[in-house]
């Protein structure tokens, strides 16, 4: 089945089974490996993509409820203003260290920052609470938000 | 419109890219021995800049373009080995950071083992910064000394006339300055100097400050290539299901279902596993899925934890290997005016690196690459050959930056497994553990059990301390001659060498292993399981002798100034004594290990509930000189994160030989909702650094034990914490 699908603003045709997750279509089909795969459950977030502004777990998301929409990955978050302030903010304060969870980190940012540009900080509790980190860099994303909002150090 | 098969945009075209030129560069070179694998995303300047280097030694090389490139024996998954360690190399070389490119290091031991893990190639026990302190600035002074001397002789000077700045050689008499790339040449015909001197601590420019991570752009715009990410021409996508059991055995397989599934290639059967190969990985786990697998569970199919905890407990009652005596505790402990006793145990831990179990191997008849972050990859290469019958220098190891090790890449059971389906499958492969199978077939800190006891005189002293504990020793297993009479370092550590006075102190260990659990290295190692008995216990004994905990430990702390500040420090930083609400409370914990002084206060909340909220939690540390204290901070709150998961939820626990675990829902670790504030206070002074990456993660477990005391009276002696005890205590 030839599913087509609109990423970063790039139309691709894939051919896979409709219910494959459309984390394996970024990754193994397109090639797109900045998603990246950490539980498949939807339990850890680092497969976070936007699915029409919406912070998705891509993992769970089978590729022909994507079919339509505007999908957007880390590959492209950078082109948007928030996604850049965020990228900036998560540079500027340091947050990274393996890193491997830091996509799906910044999409849920963005993604809060975007519907939300002045979140509290049980705002991001609740945003952010799905994305793991087992490097333990809570403090400075939640910093970063707020270094992505207000331009202070939070 | 592009179709899929024309896509090459983005990370996996970059490692592809890269990796040819790589190839390139090493035959052009004449071998491969002295170049690396870059993995950071702009690879390409760094190999074009391979042509012509000065090569002074195995770690650093300047090329005509003037960058440096610096060969980093030591692996980065996320403790900031590719900024820190080139910063050294920086310092003596007098390049600016931006002027160097880190590259991983090739299999090679003779060149890169570490020498304070018994010369493994192997990045682990905090022990990279402590190893390459000396070596890796010699080699910086050792480079610099080199260009300072082609410089000198082109001009005609003396060397100590001239002096190496930002990246290159000037003669202040006469204003003349040479690029260190202008220099290449020269300087390679110098002779490498045999001794070198290296640079005073007042006079470092890079050393002492907060860097900025050299990998952190790549990880913020998903361009970082982890080993994960491969992608290669041809390759397929393997995921596996191996023995539920420890030691099962493959009894029968169904793969009708499974081959009908669109995308699946081939399903290859072992004698303990059964792999589904497909175009990709959503095939391959549907696939799997569809199996229908028969296993022979074999002799571990009633294991419980039960047994095992038993199988210990029996253990501590007989007599164990001494691992260190000081005066009579038996006499000490009759003449006692008061006695405590008490059982300890920790339990099983999985690693859960959020980068699942995975790696890439192509096997050929006369060849073998293998694509993998790993912290051992000299043993990954061995392993590799081991499988392949093929010798050494037949097997390629490209390492990767690692999405989080904390030990579970010290071990090459994901290499060699690879190998083993690869093996069967034509062209490239890689194989992904699912999280389920990451959990389920992970190597796993070991369970413990602990029995202490100690003797107070009339005024509190403490006068003997009796220890006794059973578990696994990994390195009996890892590194075999360093298991001596019964012992090894690694186990006793933070409990043999206890940092208090105690005039009376016997610790006995007794060896078992638990049947078929495979045991392995977890962050903080033996202080993950010591130090929150040892500082637990000390609490107790504050408690016993009616003494505020943090004075009790200061006053056996008088032989040890460095611990003492670290721990008045910290008590100062949380305001310590200072009044807080109900159901809340401050713990304390001190340690020395992996070369650096610790203490930590954590305030935690005990809810009517039972459930326990971490506040805040404030260390001190001297670690020595604190190279990059950015870094430092950041490791010490990342440590202290993944110390609170372990004491608050991890646990791995076994059913029917099973294990119960399988997910991050029933493997919990701390979110950011639940994550407190870190606060960190560095002690600064010029002594030789101390490790990083894991003392943050030994401390914080007895600190939150000790603020659940504090809050509730309730004294929990087995982790993780048991909320249903702190019920409106």
């Amino acid at each position: 089945m030839t599913t087509s699908l609109r990423i970063n603003g790039t139309e691709h045709l894939v051919d896979v089974d409709d219910d494959t997750p459309l984390l394996w279509v970024l990754r193994d089909v397109l090639g797109m490996t900045g998603t990246k795969f950490g539980c498949g459950a939807a339990l850890c977030g680092a497969c976070t993509v936007h699915i029409d502004g919406a912070p998705t777990r891509s993992c769970i998301t089978p590729v022909n409820g994507a079919t339509g929409a505007e999908i957007s990955t880390i590959e492209g978050i950078g082109t948007t203003e928030i996604g850049k302030k965020v990228q900036n903010a998560w540079l500027q304060n340091e947050v990274v260290q393996c890193g491997y969870c830091q996509s799906g980190q910044i999409m849920s940012a963005v993604a809060l920052l975007t519907n939300n540009p002045h979140p509290t900080d049980a705002d991001i509790d609740e945003a952010m609470s799905g994305n793991i980190c087992r490097c333990g860099t809570y403090m400075r994303i939640r910093d970063a938000i707020k270094l992505a909002i207000d331009g202070h150090r939070g | 419109m592009m179709m899929a098969s024309d896509l090459l945009g983005g990370a996996g075209a970059d490692a592809l890219v890269s990796r040819r030129l790589f190839l390139k560069a090493s035959s052009a070179a004449g071998g491969a021995l002295l170049l690396g694998f870059d993995l950071l995303a702009d690879v390409d300047r760094a190999v074009a800049a391979e042509q012509e280097t000065f090569e002074p030694n195995a770690f650093v090389r300047v090329g005509r373009d003037g960058r440096v490139k610096i060969i980093v024996p030591y692996v980065e998954m996320g403790q900031g080995n590719y900024t820190t360690i080139p910063m050294l190399v920086a310092e003596e070389l007098e390049v600016p950071l931006d002027a160097v490119d880190a590259e991983h290091a090739p299999p090679n031991e003779k060149l890169y083992g570490n020498p304070l893990l018994g010369g493994v190639q192997a990045t682990g026990g905090s022990t990279a910064t402590r190893a390459v302190w000396k070596p890796l600035r010699e080699a910086g002074a050792a480079a610099r000394t080199m260009l300072v001397a082609a410089a000198a002789q082109r001009w005609s000077v003396a060397p100590s006339s001239c002096k190496a700045q930002d990246g290159e050689v000037v003669h202040p008499g006469t204003g003349r300055r040479l690029t260190y790339g202008a220099l290449v040449e020269a300087a390679s015909a110098q002779p490498v100097p045999q001794s070198v001197e290296l640079k005073r601590p007042e006079d470092f420019k890079l050393i002492g400050t907060s860097a900025k991570r050299l990998d952190a752009p790549a990880k913020v715009s998903g361009k970082a290539v982890y080993g994960i990410d491969v992608r290669l021409p041809n390759l397929k996508i393997a995921t596996l299901a191996q023995s539920p059991v420890f030691g099962g055995r493959l009894k029968s397989v169904d793969d009708t279902k499974a081959k009908a599934v669109k995308g699946v290639r081939q399903i290859v059967r072992l004698d303990d596993c059964v792999a589904v190969v497909a175009d990709h990985m959503g095939a391959a786990k549907k696939g799997l899925e569809a199996l229908d697998i028969e296993w022979d569970d074999g002799s571990h199919r009633n294991l419980e934890t039960a047994d095992i905890q038993r199988e210990l407990e029996e253990a501590t009652l007989k007599r164990g290997a001494v691992a260190k005596e000081v005066g009579d505790v038996a006499k000490a402990l009759e003449t006692a005016a008061r006695k405590v006793d008490a059982t300890y145990q920790v339990p099983f831990l999985a690693h859960a690196t959020m980068e699942p179990m995975n790696c890439t191997v192509h096997v050929r008849p006369d060849a073998c690459e293998v694509w993998v972050g790993n912290q051992v990859i000299a043993r990954a290469q061995a392993a590799a050959a081991a499988v392949t019958g093929l010798p050494l220098e037949k097997v390629a190891i490209h390492n990767h930056l690692i999405g989080g090790g904390f030990g579970r890449r010290l071990e090459v059971d994901g290499v060699t497994r690879a190998v083993q389906i690869a093996k069967l499958v034509d062209g490239p492969v890689k194989v992904i553990w699912t999280r389920e199978e990451d959990i389920q077939h992970d190597m796993y800190r070991p369970f413990f059990l602990d029995r202490i006891s100690a003797g107070l005189d009339g005024s509190g002293a403490v006068i003997a301390w009796r220890h006794h504990f059973a578990g696994s020793s990994i390195l009996s297993r890892w590194l075999p001659p360093a298991f001596q009479n019964g012992l090894d370092p690694e186990t006793i550590d933070g409990a043999a060498n206890i940092i208090y006075g105690l005039p009376n102190f016997r610790l006995e260990y007794s060896r078992v292993e638990p049947p078929g659990i495979p045991t392995a290295f977890w962050r903080s190692v033996g202080p993950s399981h010591n130090i929150f008995v040892v500082e637990s216990f000390i609490d107790e004994l504050a408690a016993a002798a009616k003494k505020d905990p943090v004075s009790f430990r200061l006053s056996l702390l008088d032989h040890q100034p460095r611990a003492k500040t670290v721990l008045a420090l910290a008590a100062e930083k949380s305001g310590w004594g200072t009044p807080l609400p109900e159901r809340r409370g401050r713990g304390v914990s001190v340690q020395f290990v992996f070369g650096t002084y610790m203490a930590q206060v954590a305030e935690v909340e005990v809810t009517n509930d039972g459930s326990v909220r971490v506040r805040k939690v404030v260390c001190a540390v001297d670690c020595g000189t604190a190279i990059n204290p950015d870094v430092v901070e950041a490791q010490v709150q990342g440590a202290v994160m993944f110390g609170i998961s372990a004491a608050l939820y991890g646990e791995i626990s076994l059913k029917n030989g099973r294990v119960e675990q399988g997910n991050f829902d029933t493997y919990q670790v701390l979110r950011l909702n639940e994550a407190p504030t870190v606060e960190v206070h560095i002690v600064k002074n010029n002594e030789p650094p101390g490790g990083m990456g894991e003392p943050g993660t030994s401390a914080v477990v007895p600190a939150v034990s000790n603020a659940i005391y504090a809050a509730t009276s309730i004294r929990l002696r087995r982790m993780p914490i048991d909320a249903s005890a702190l019920v409106n205590k």
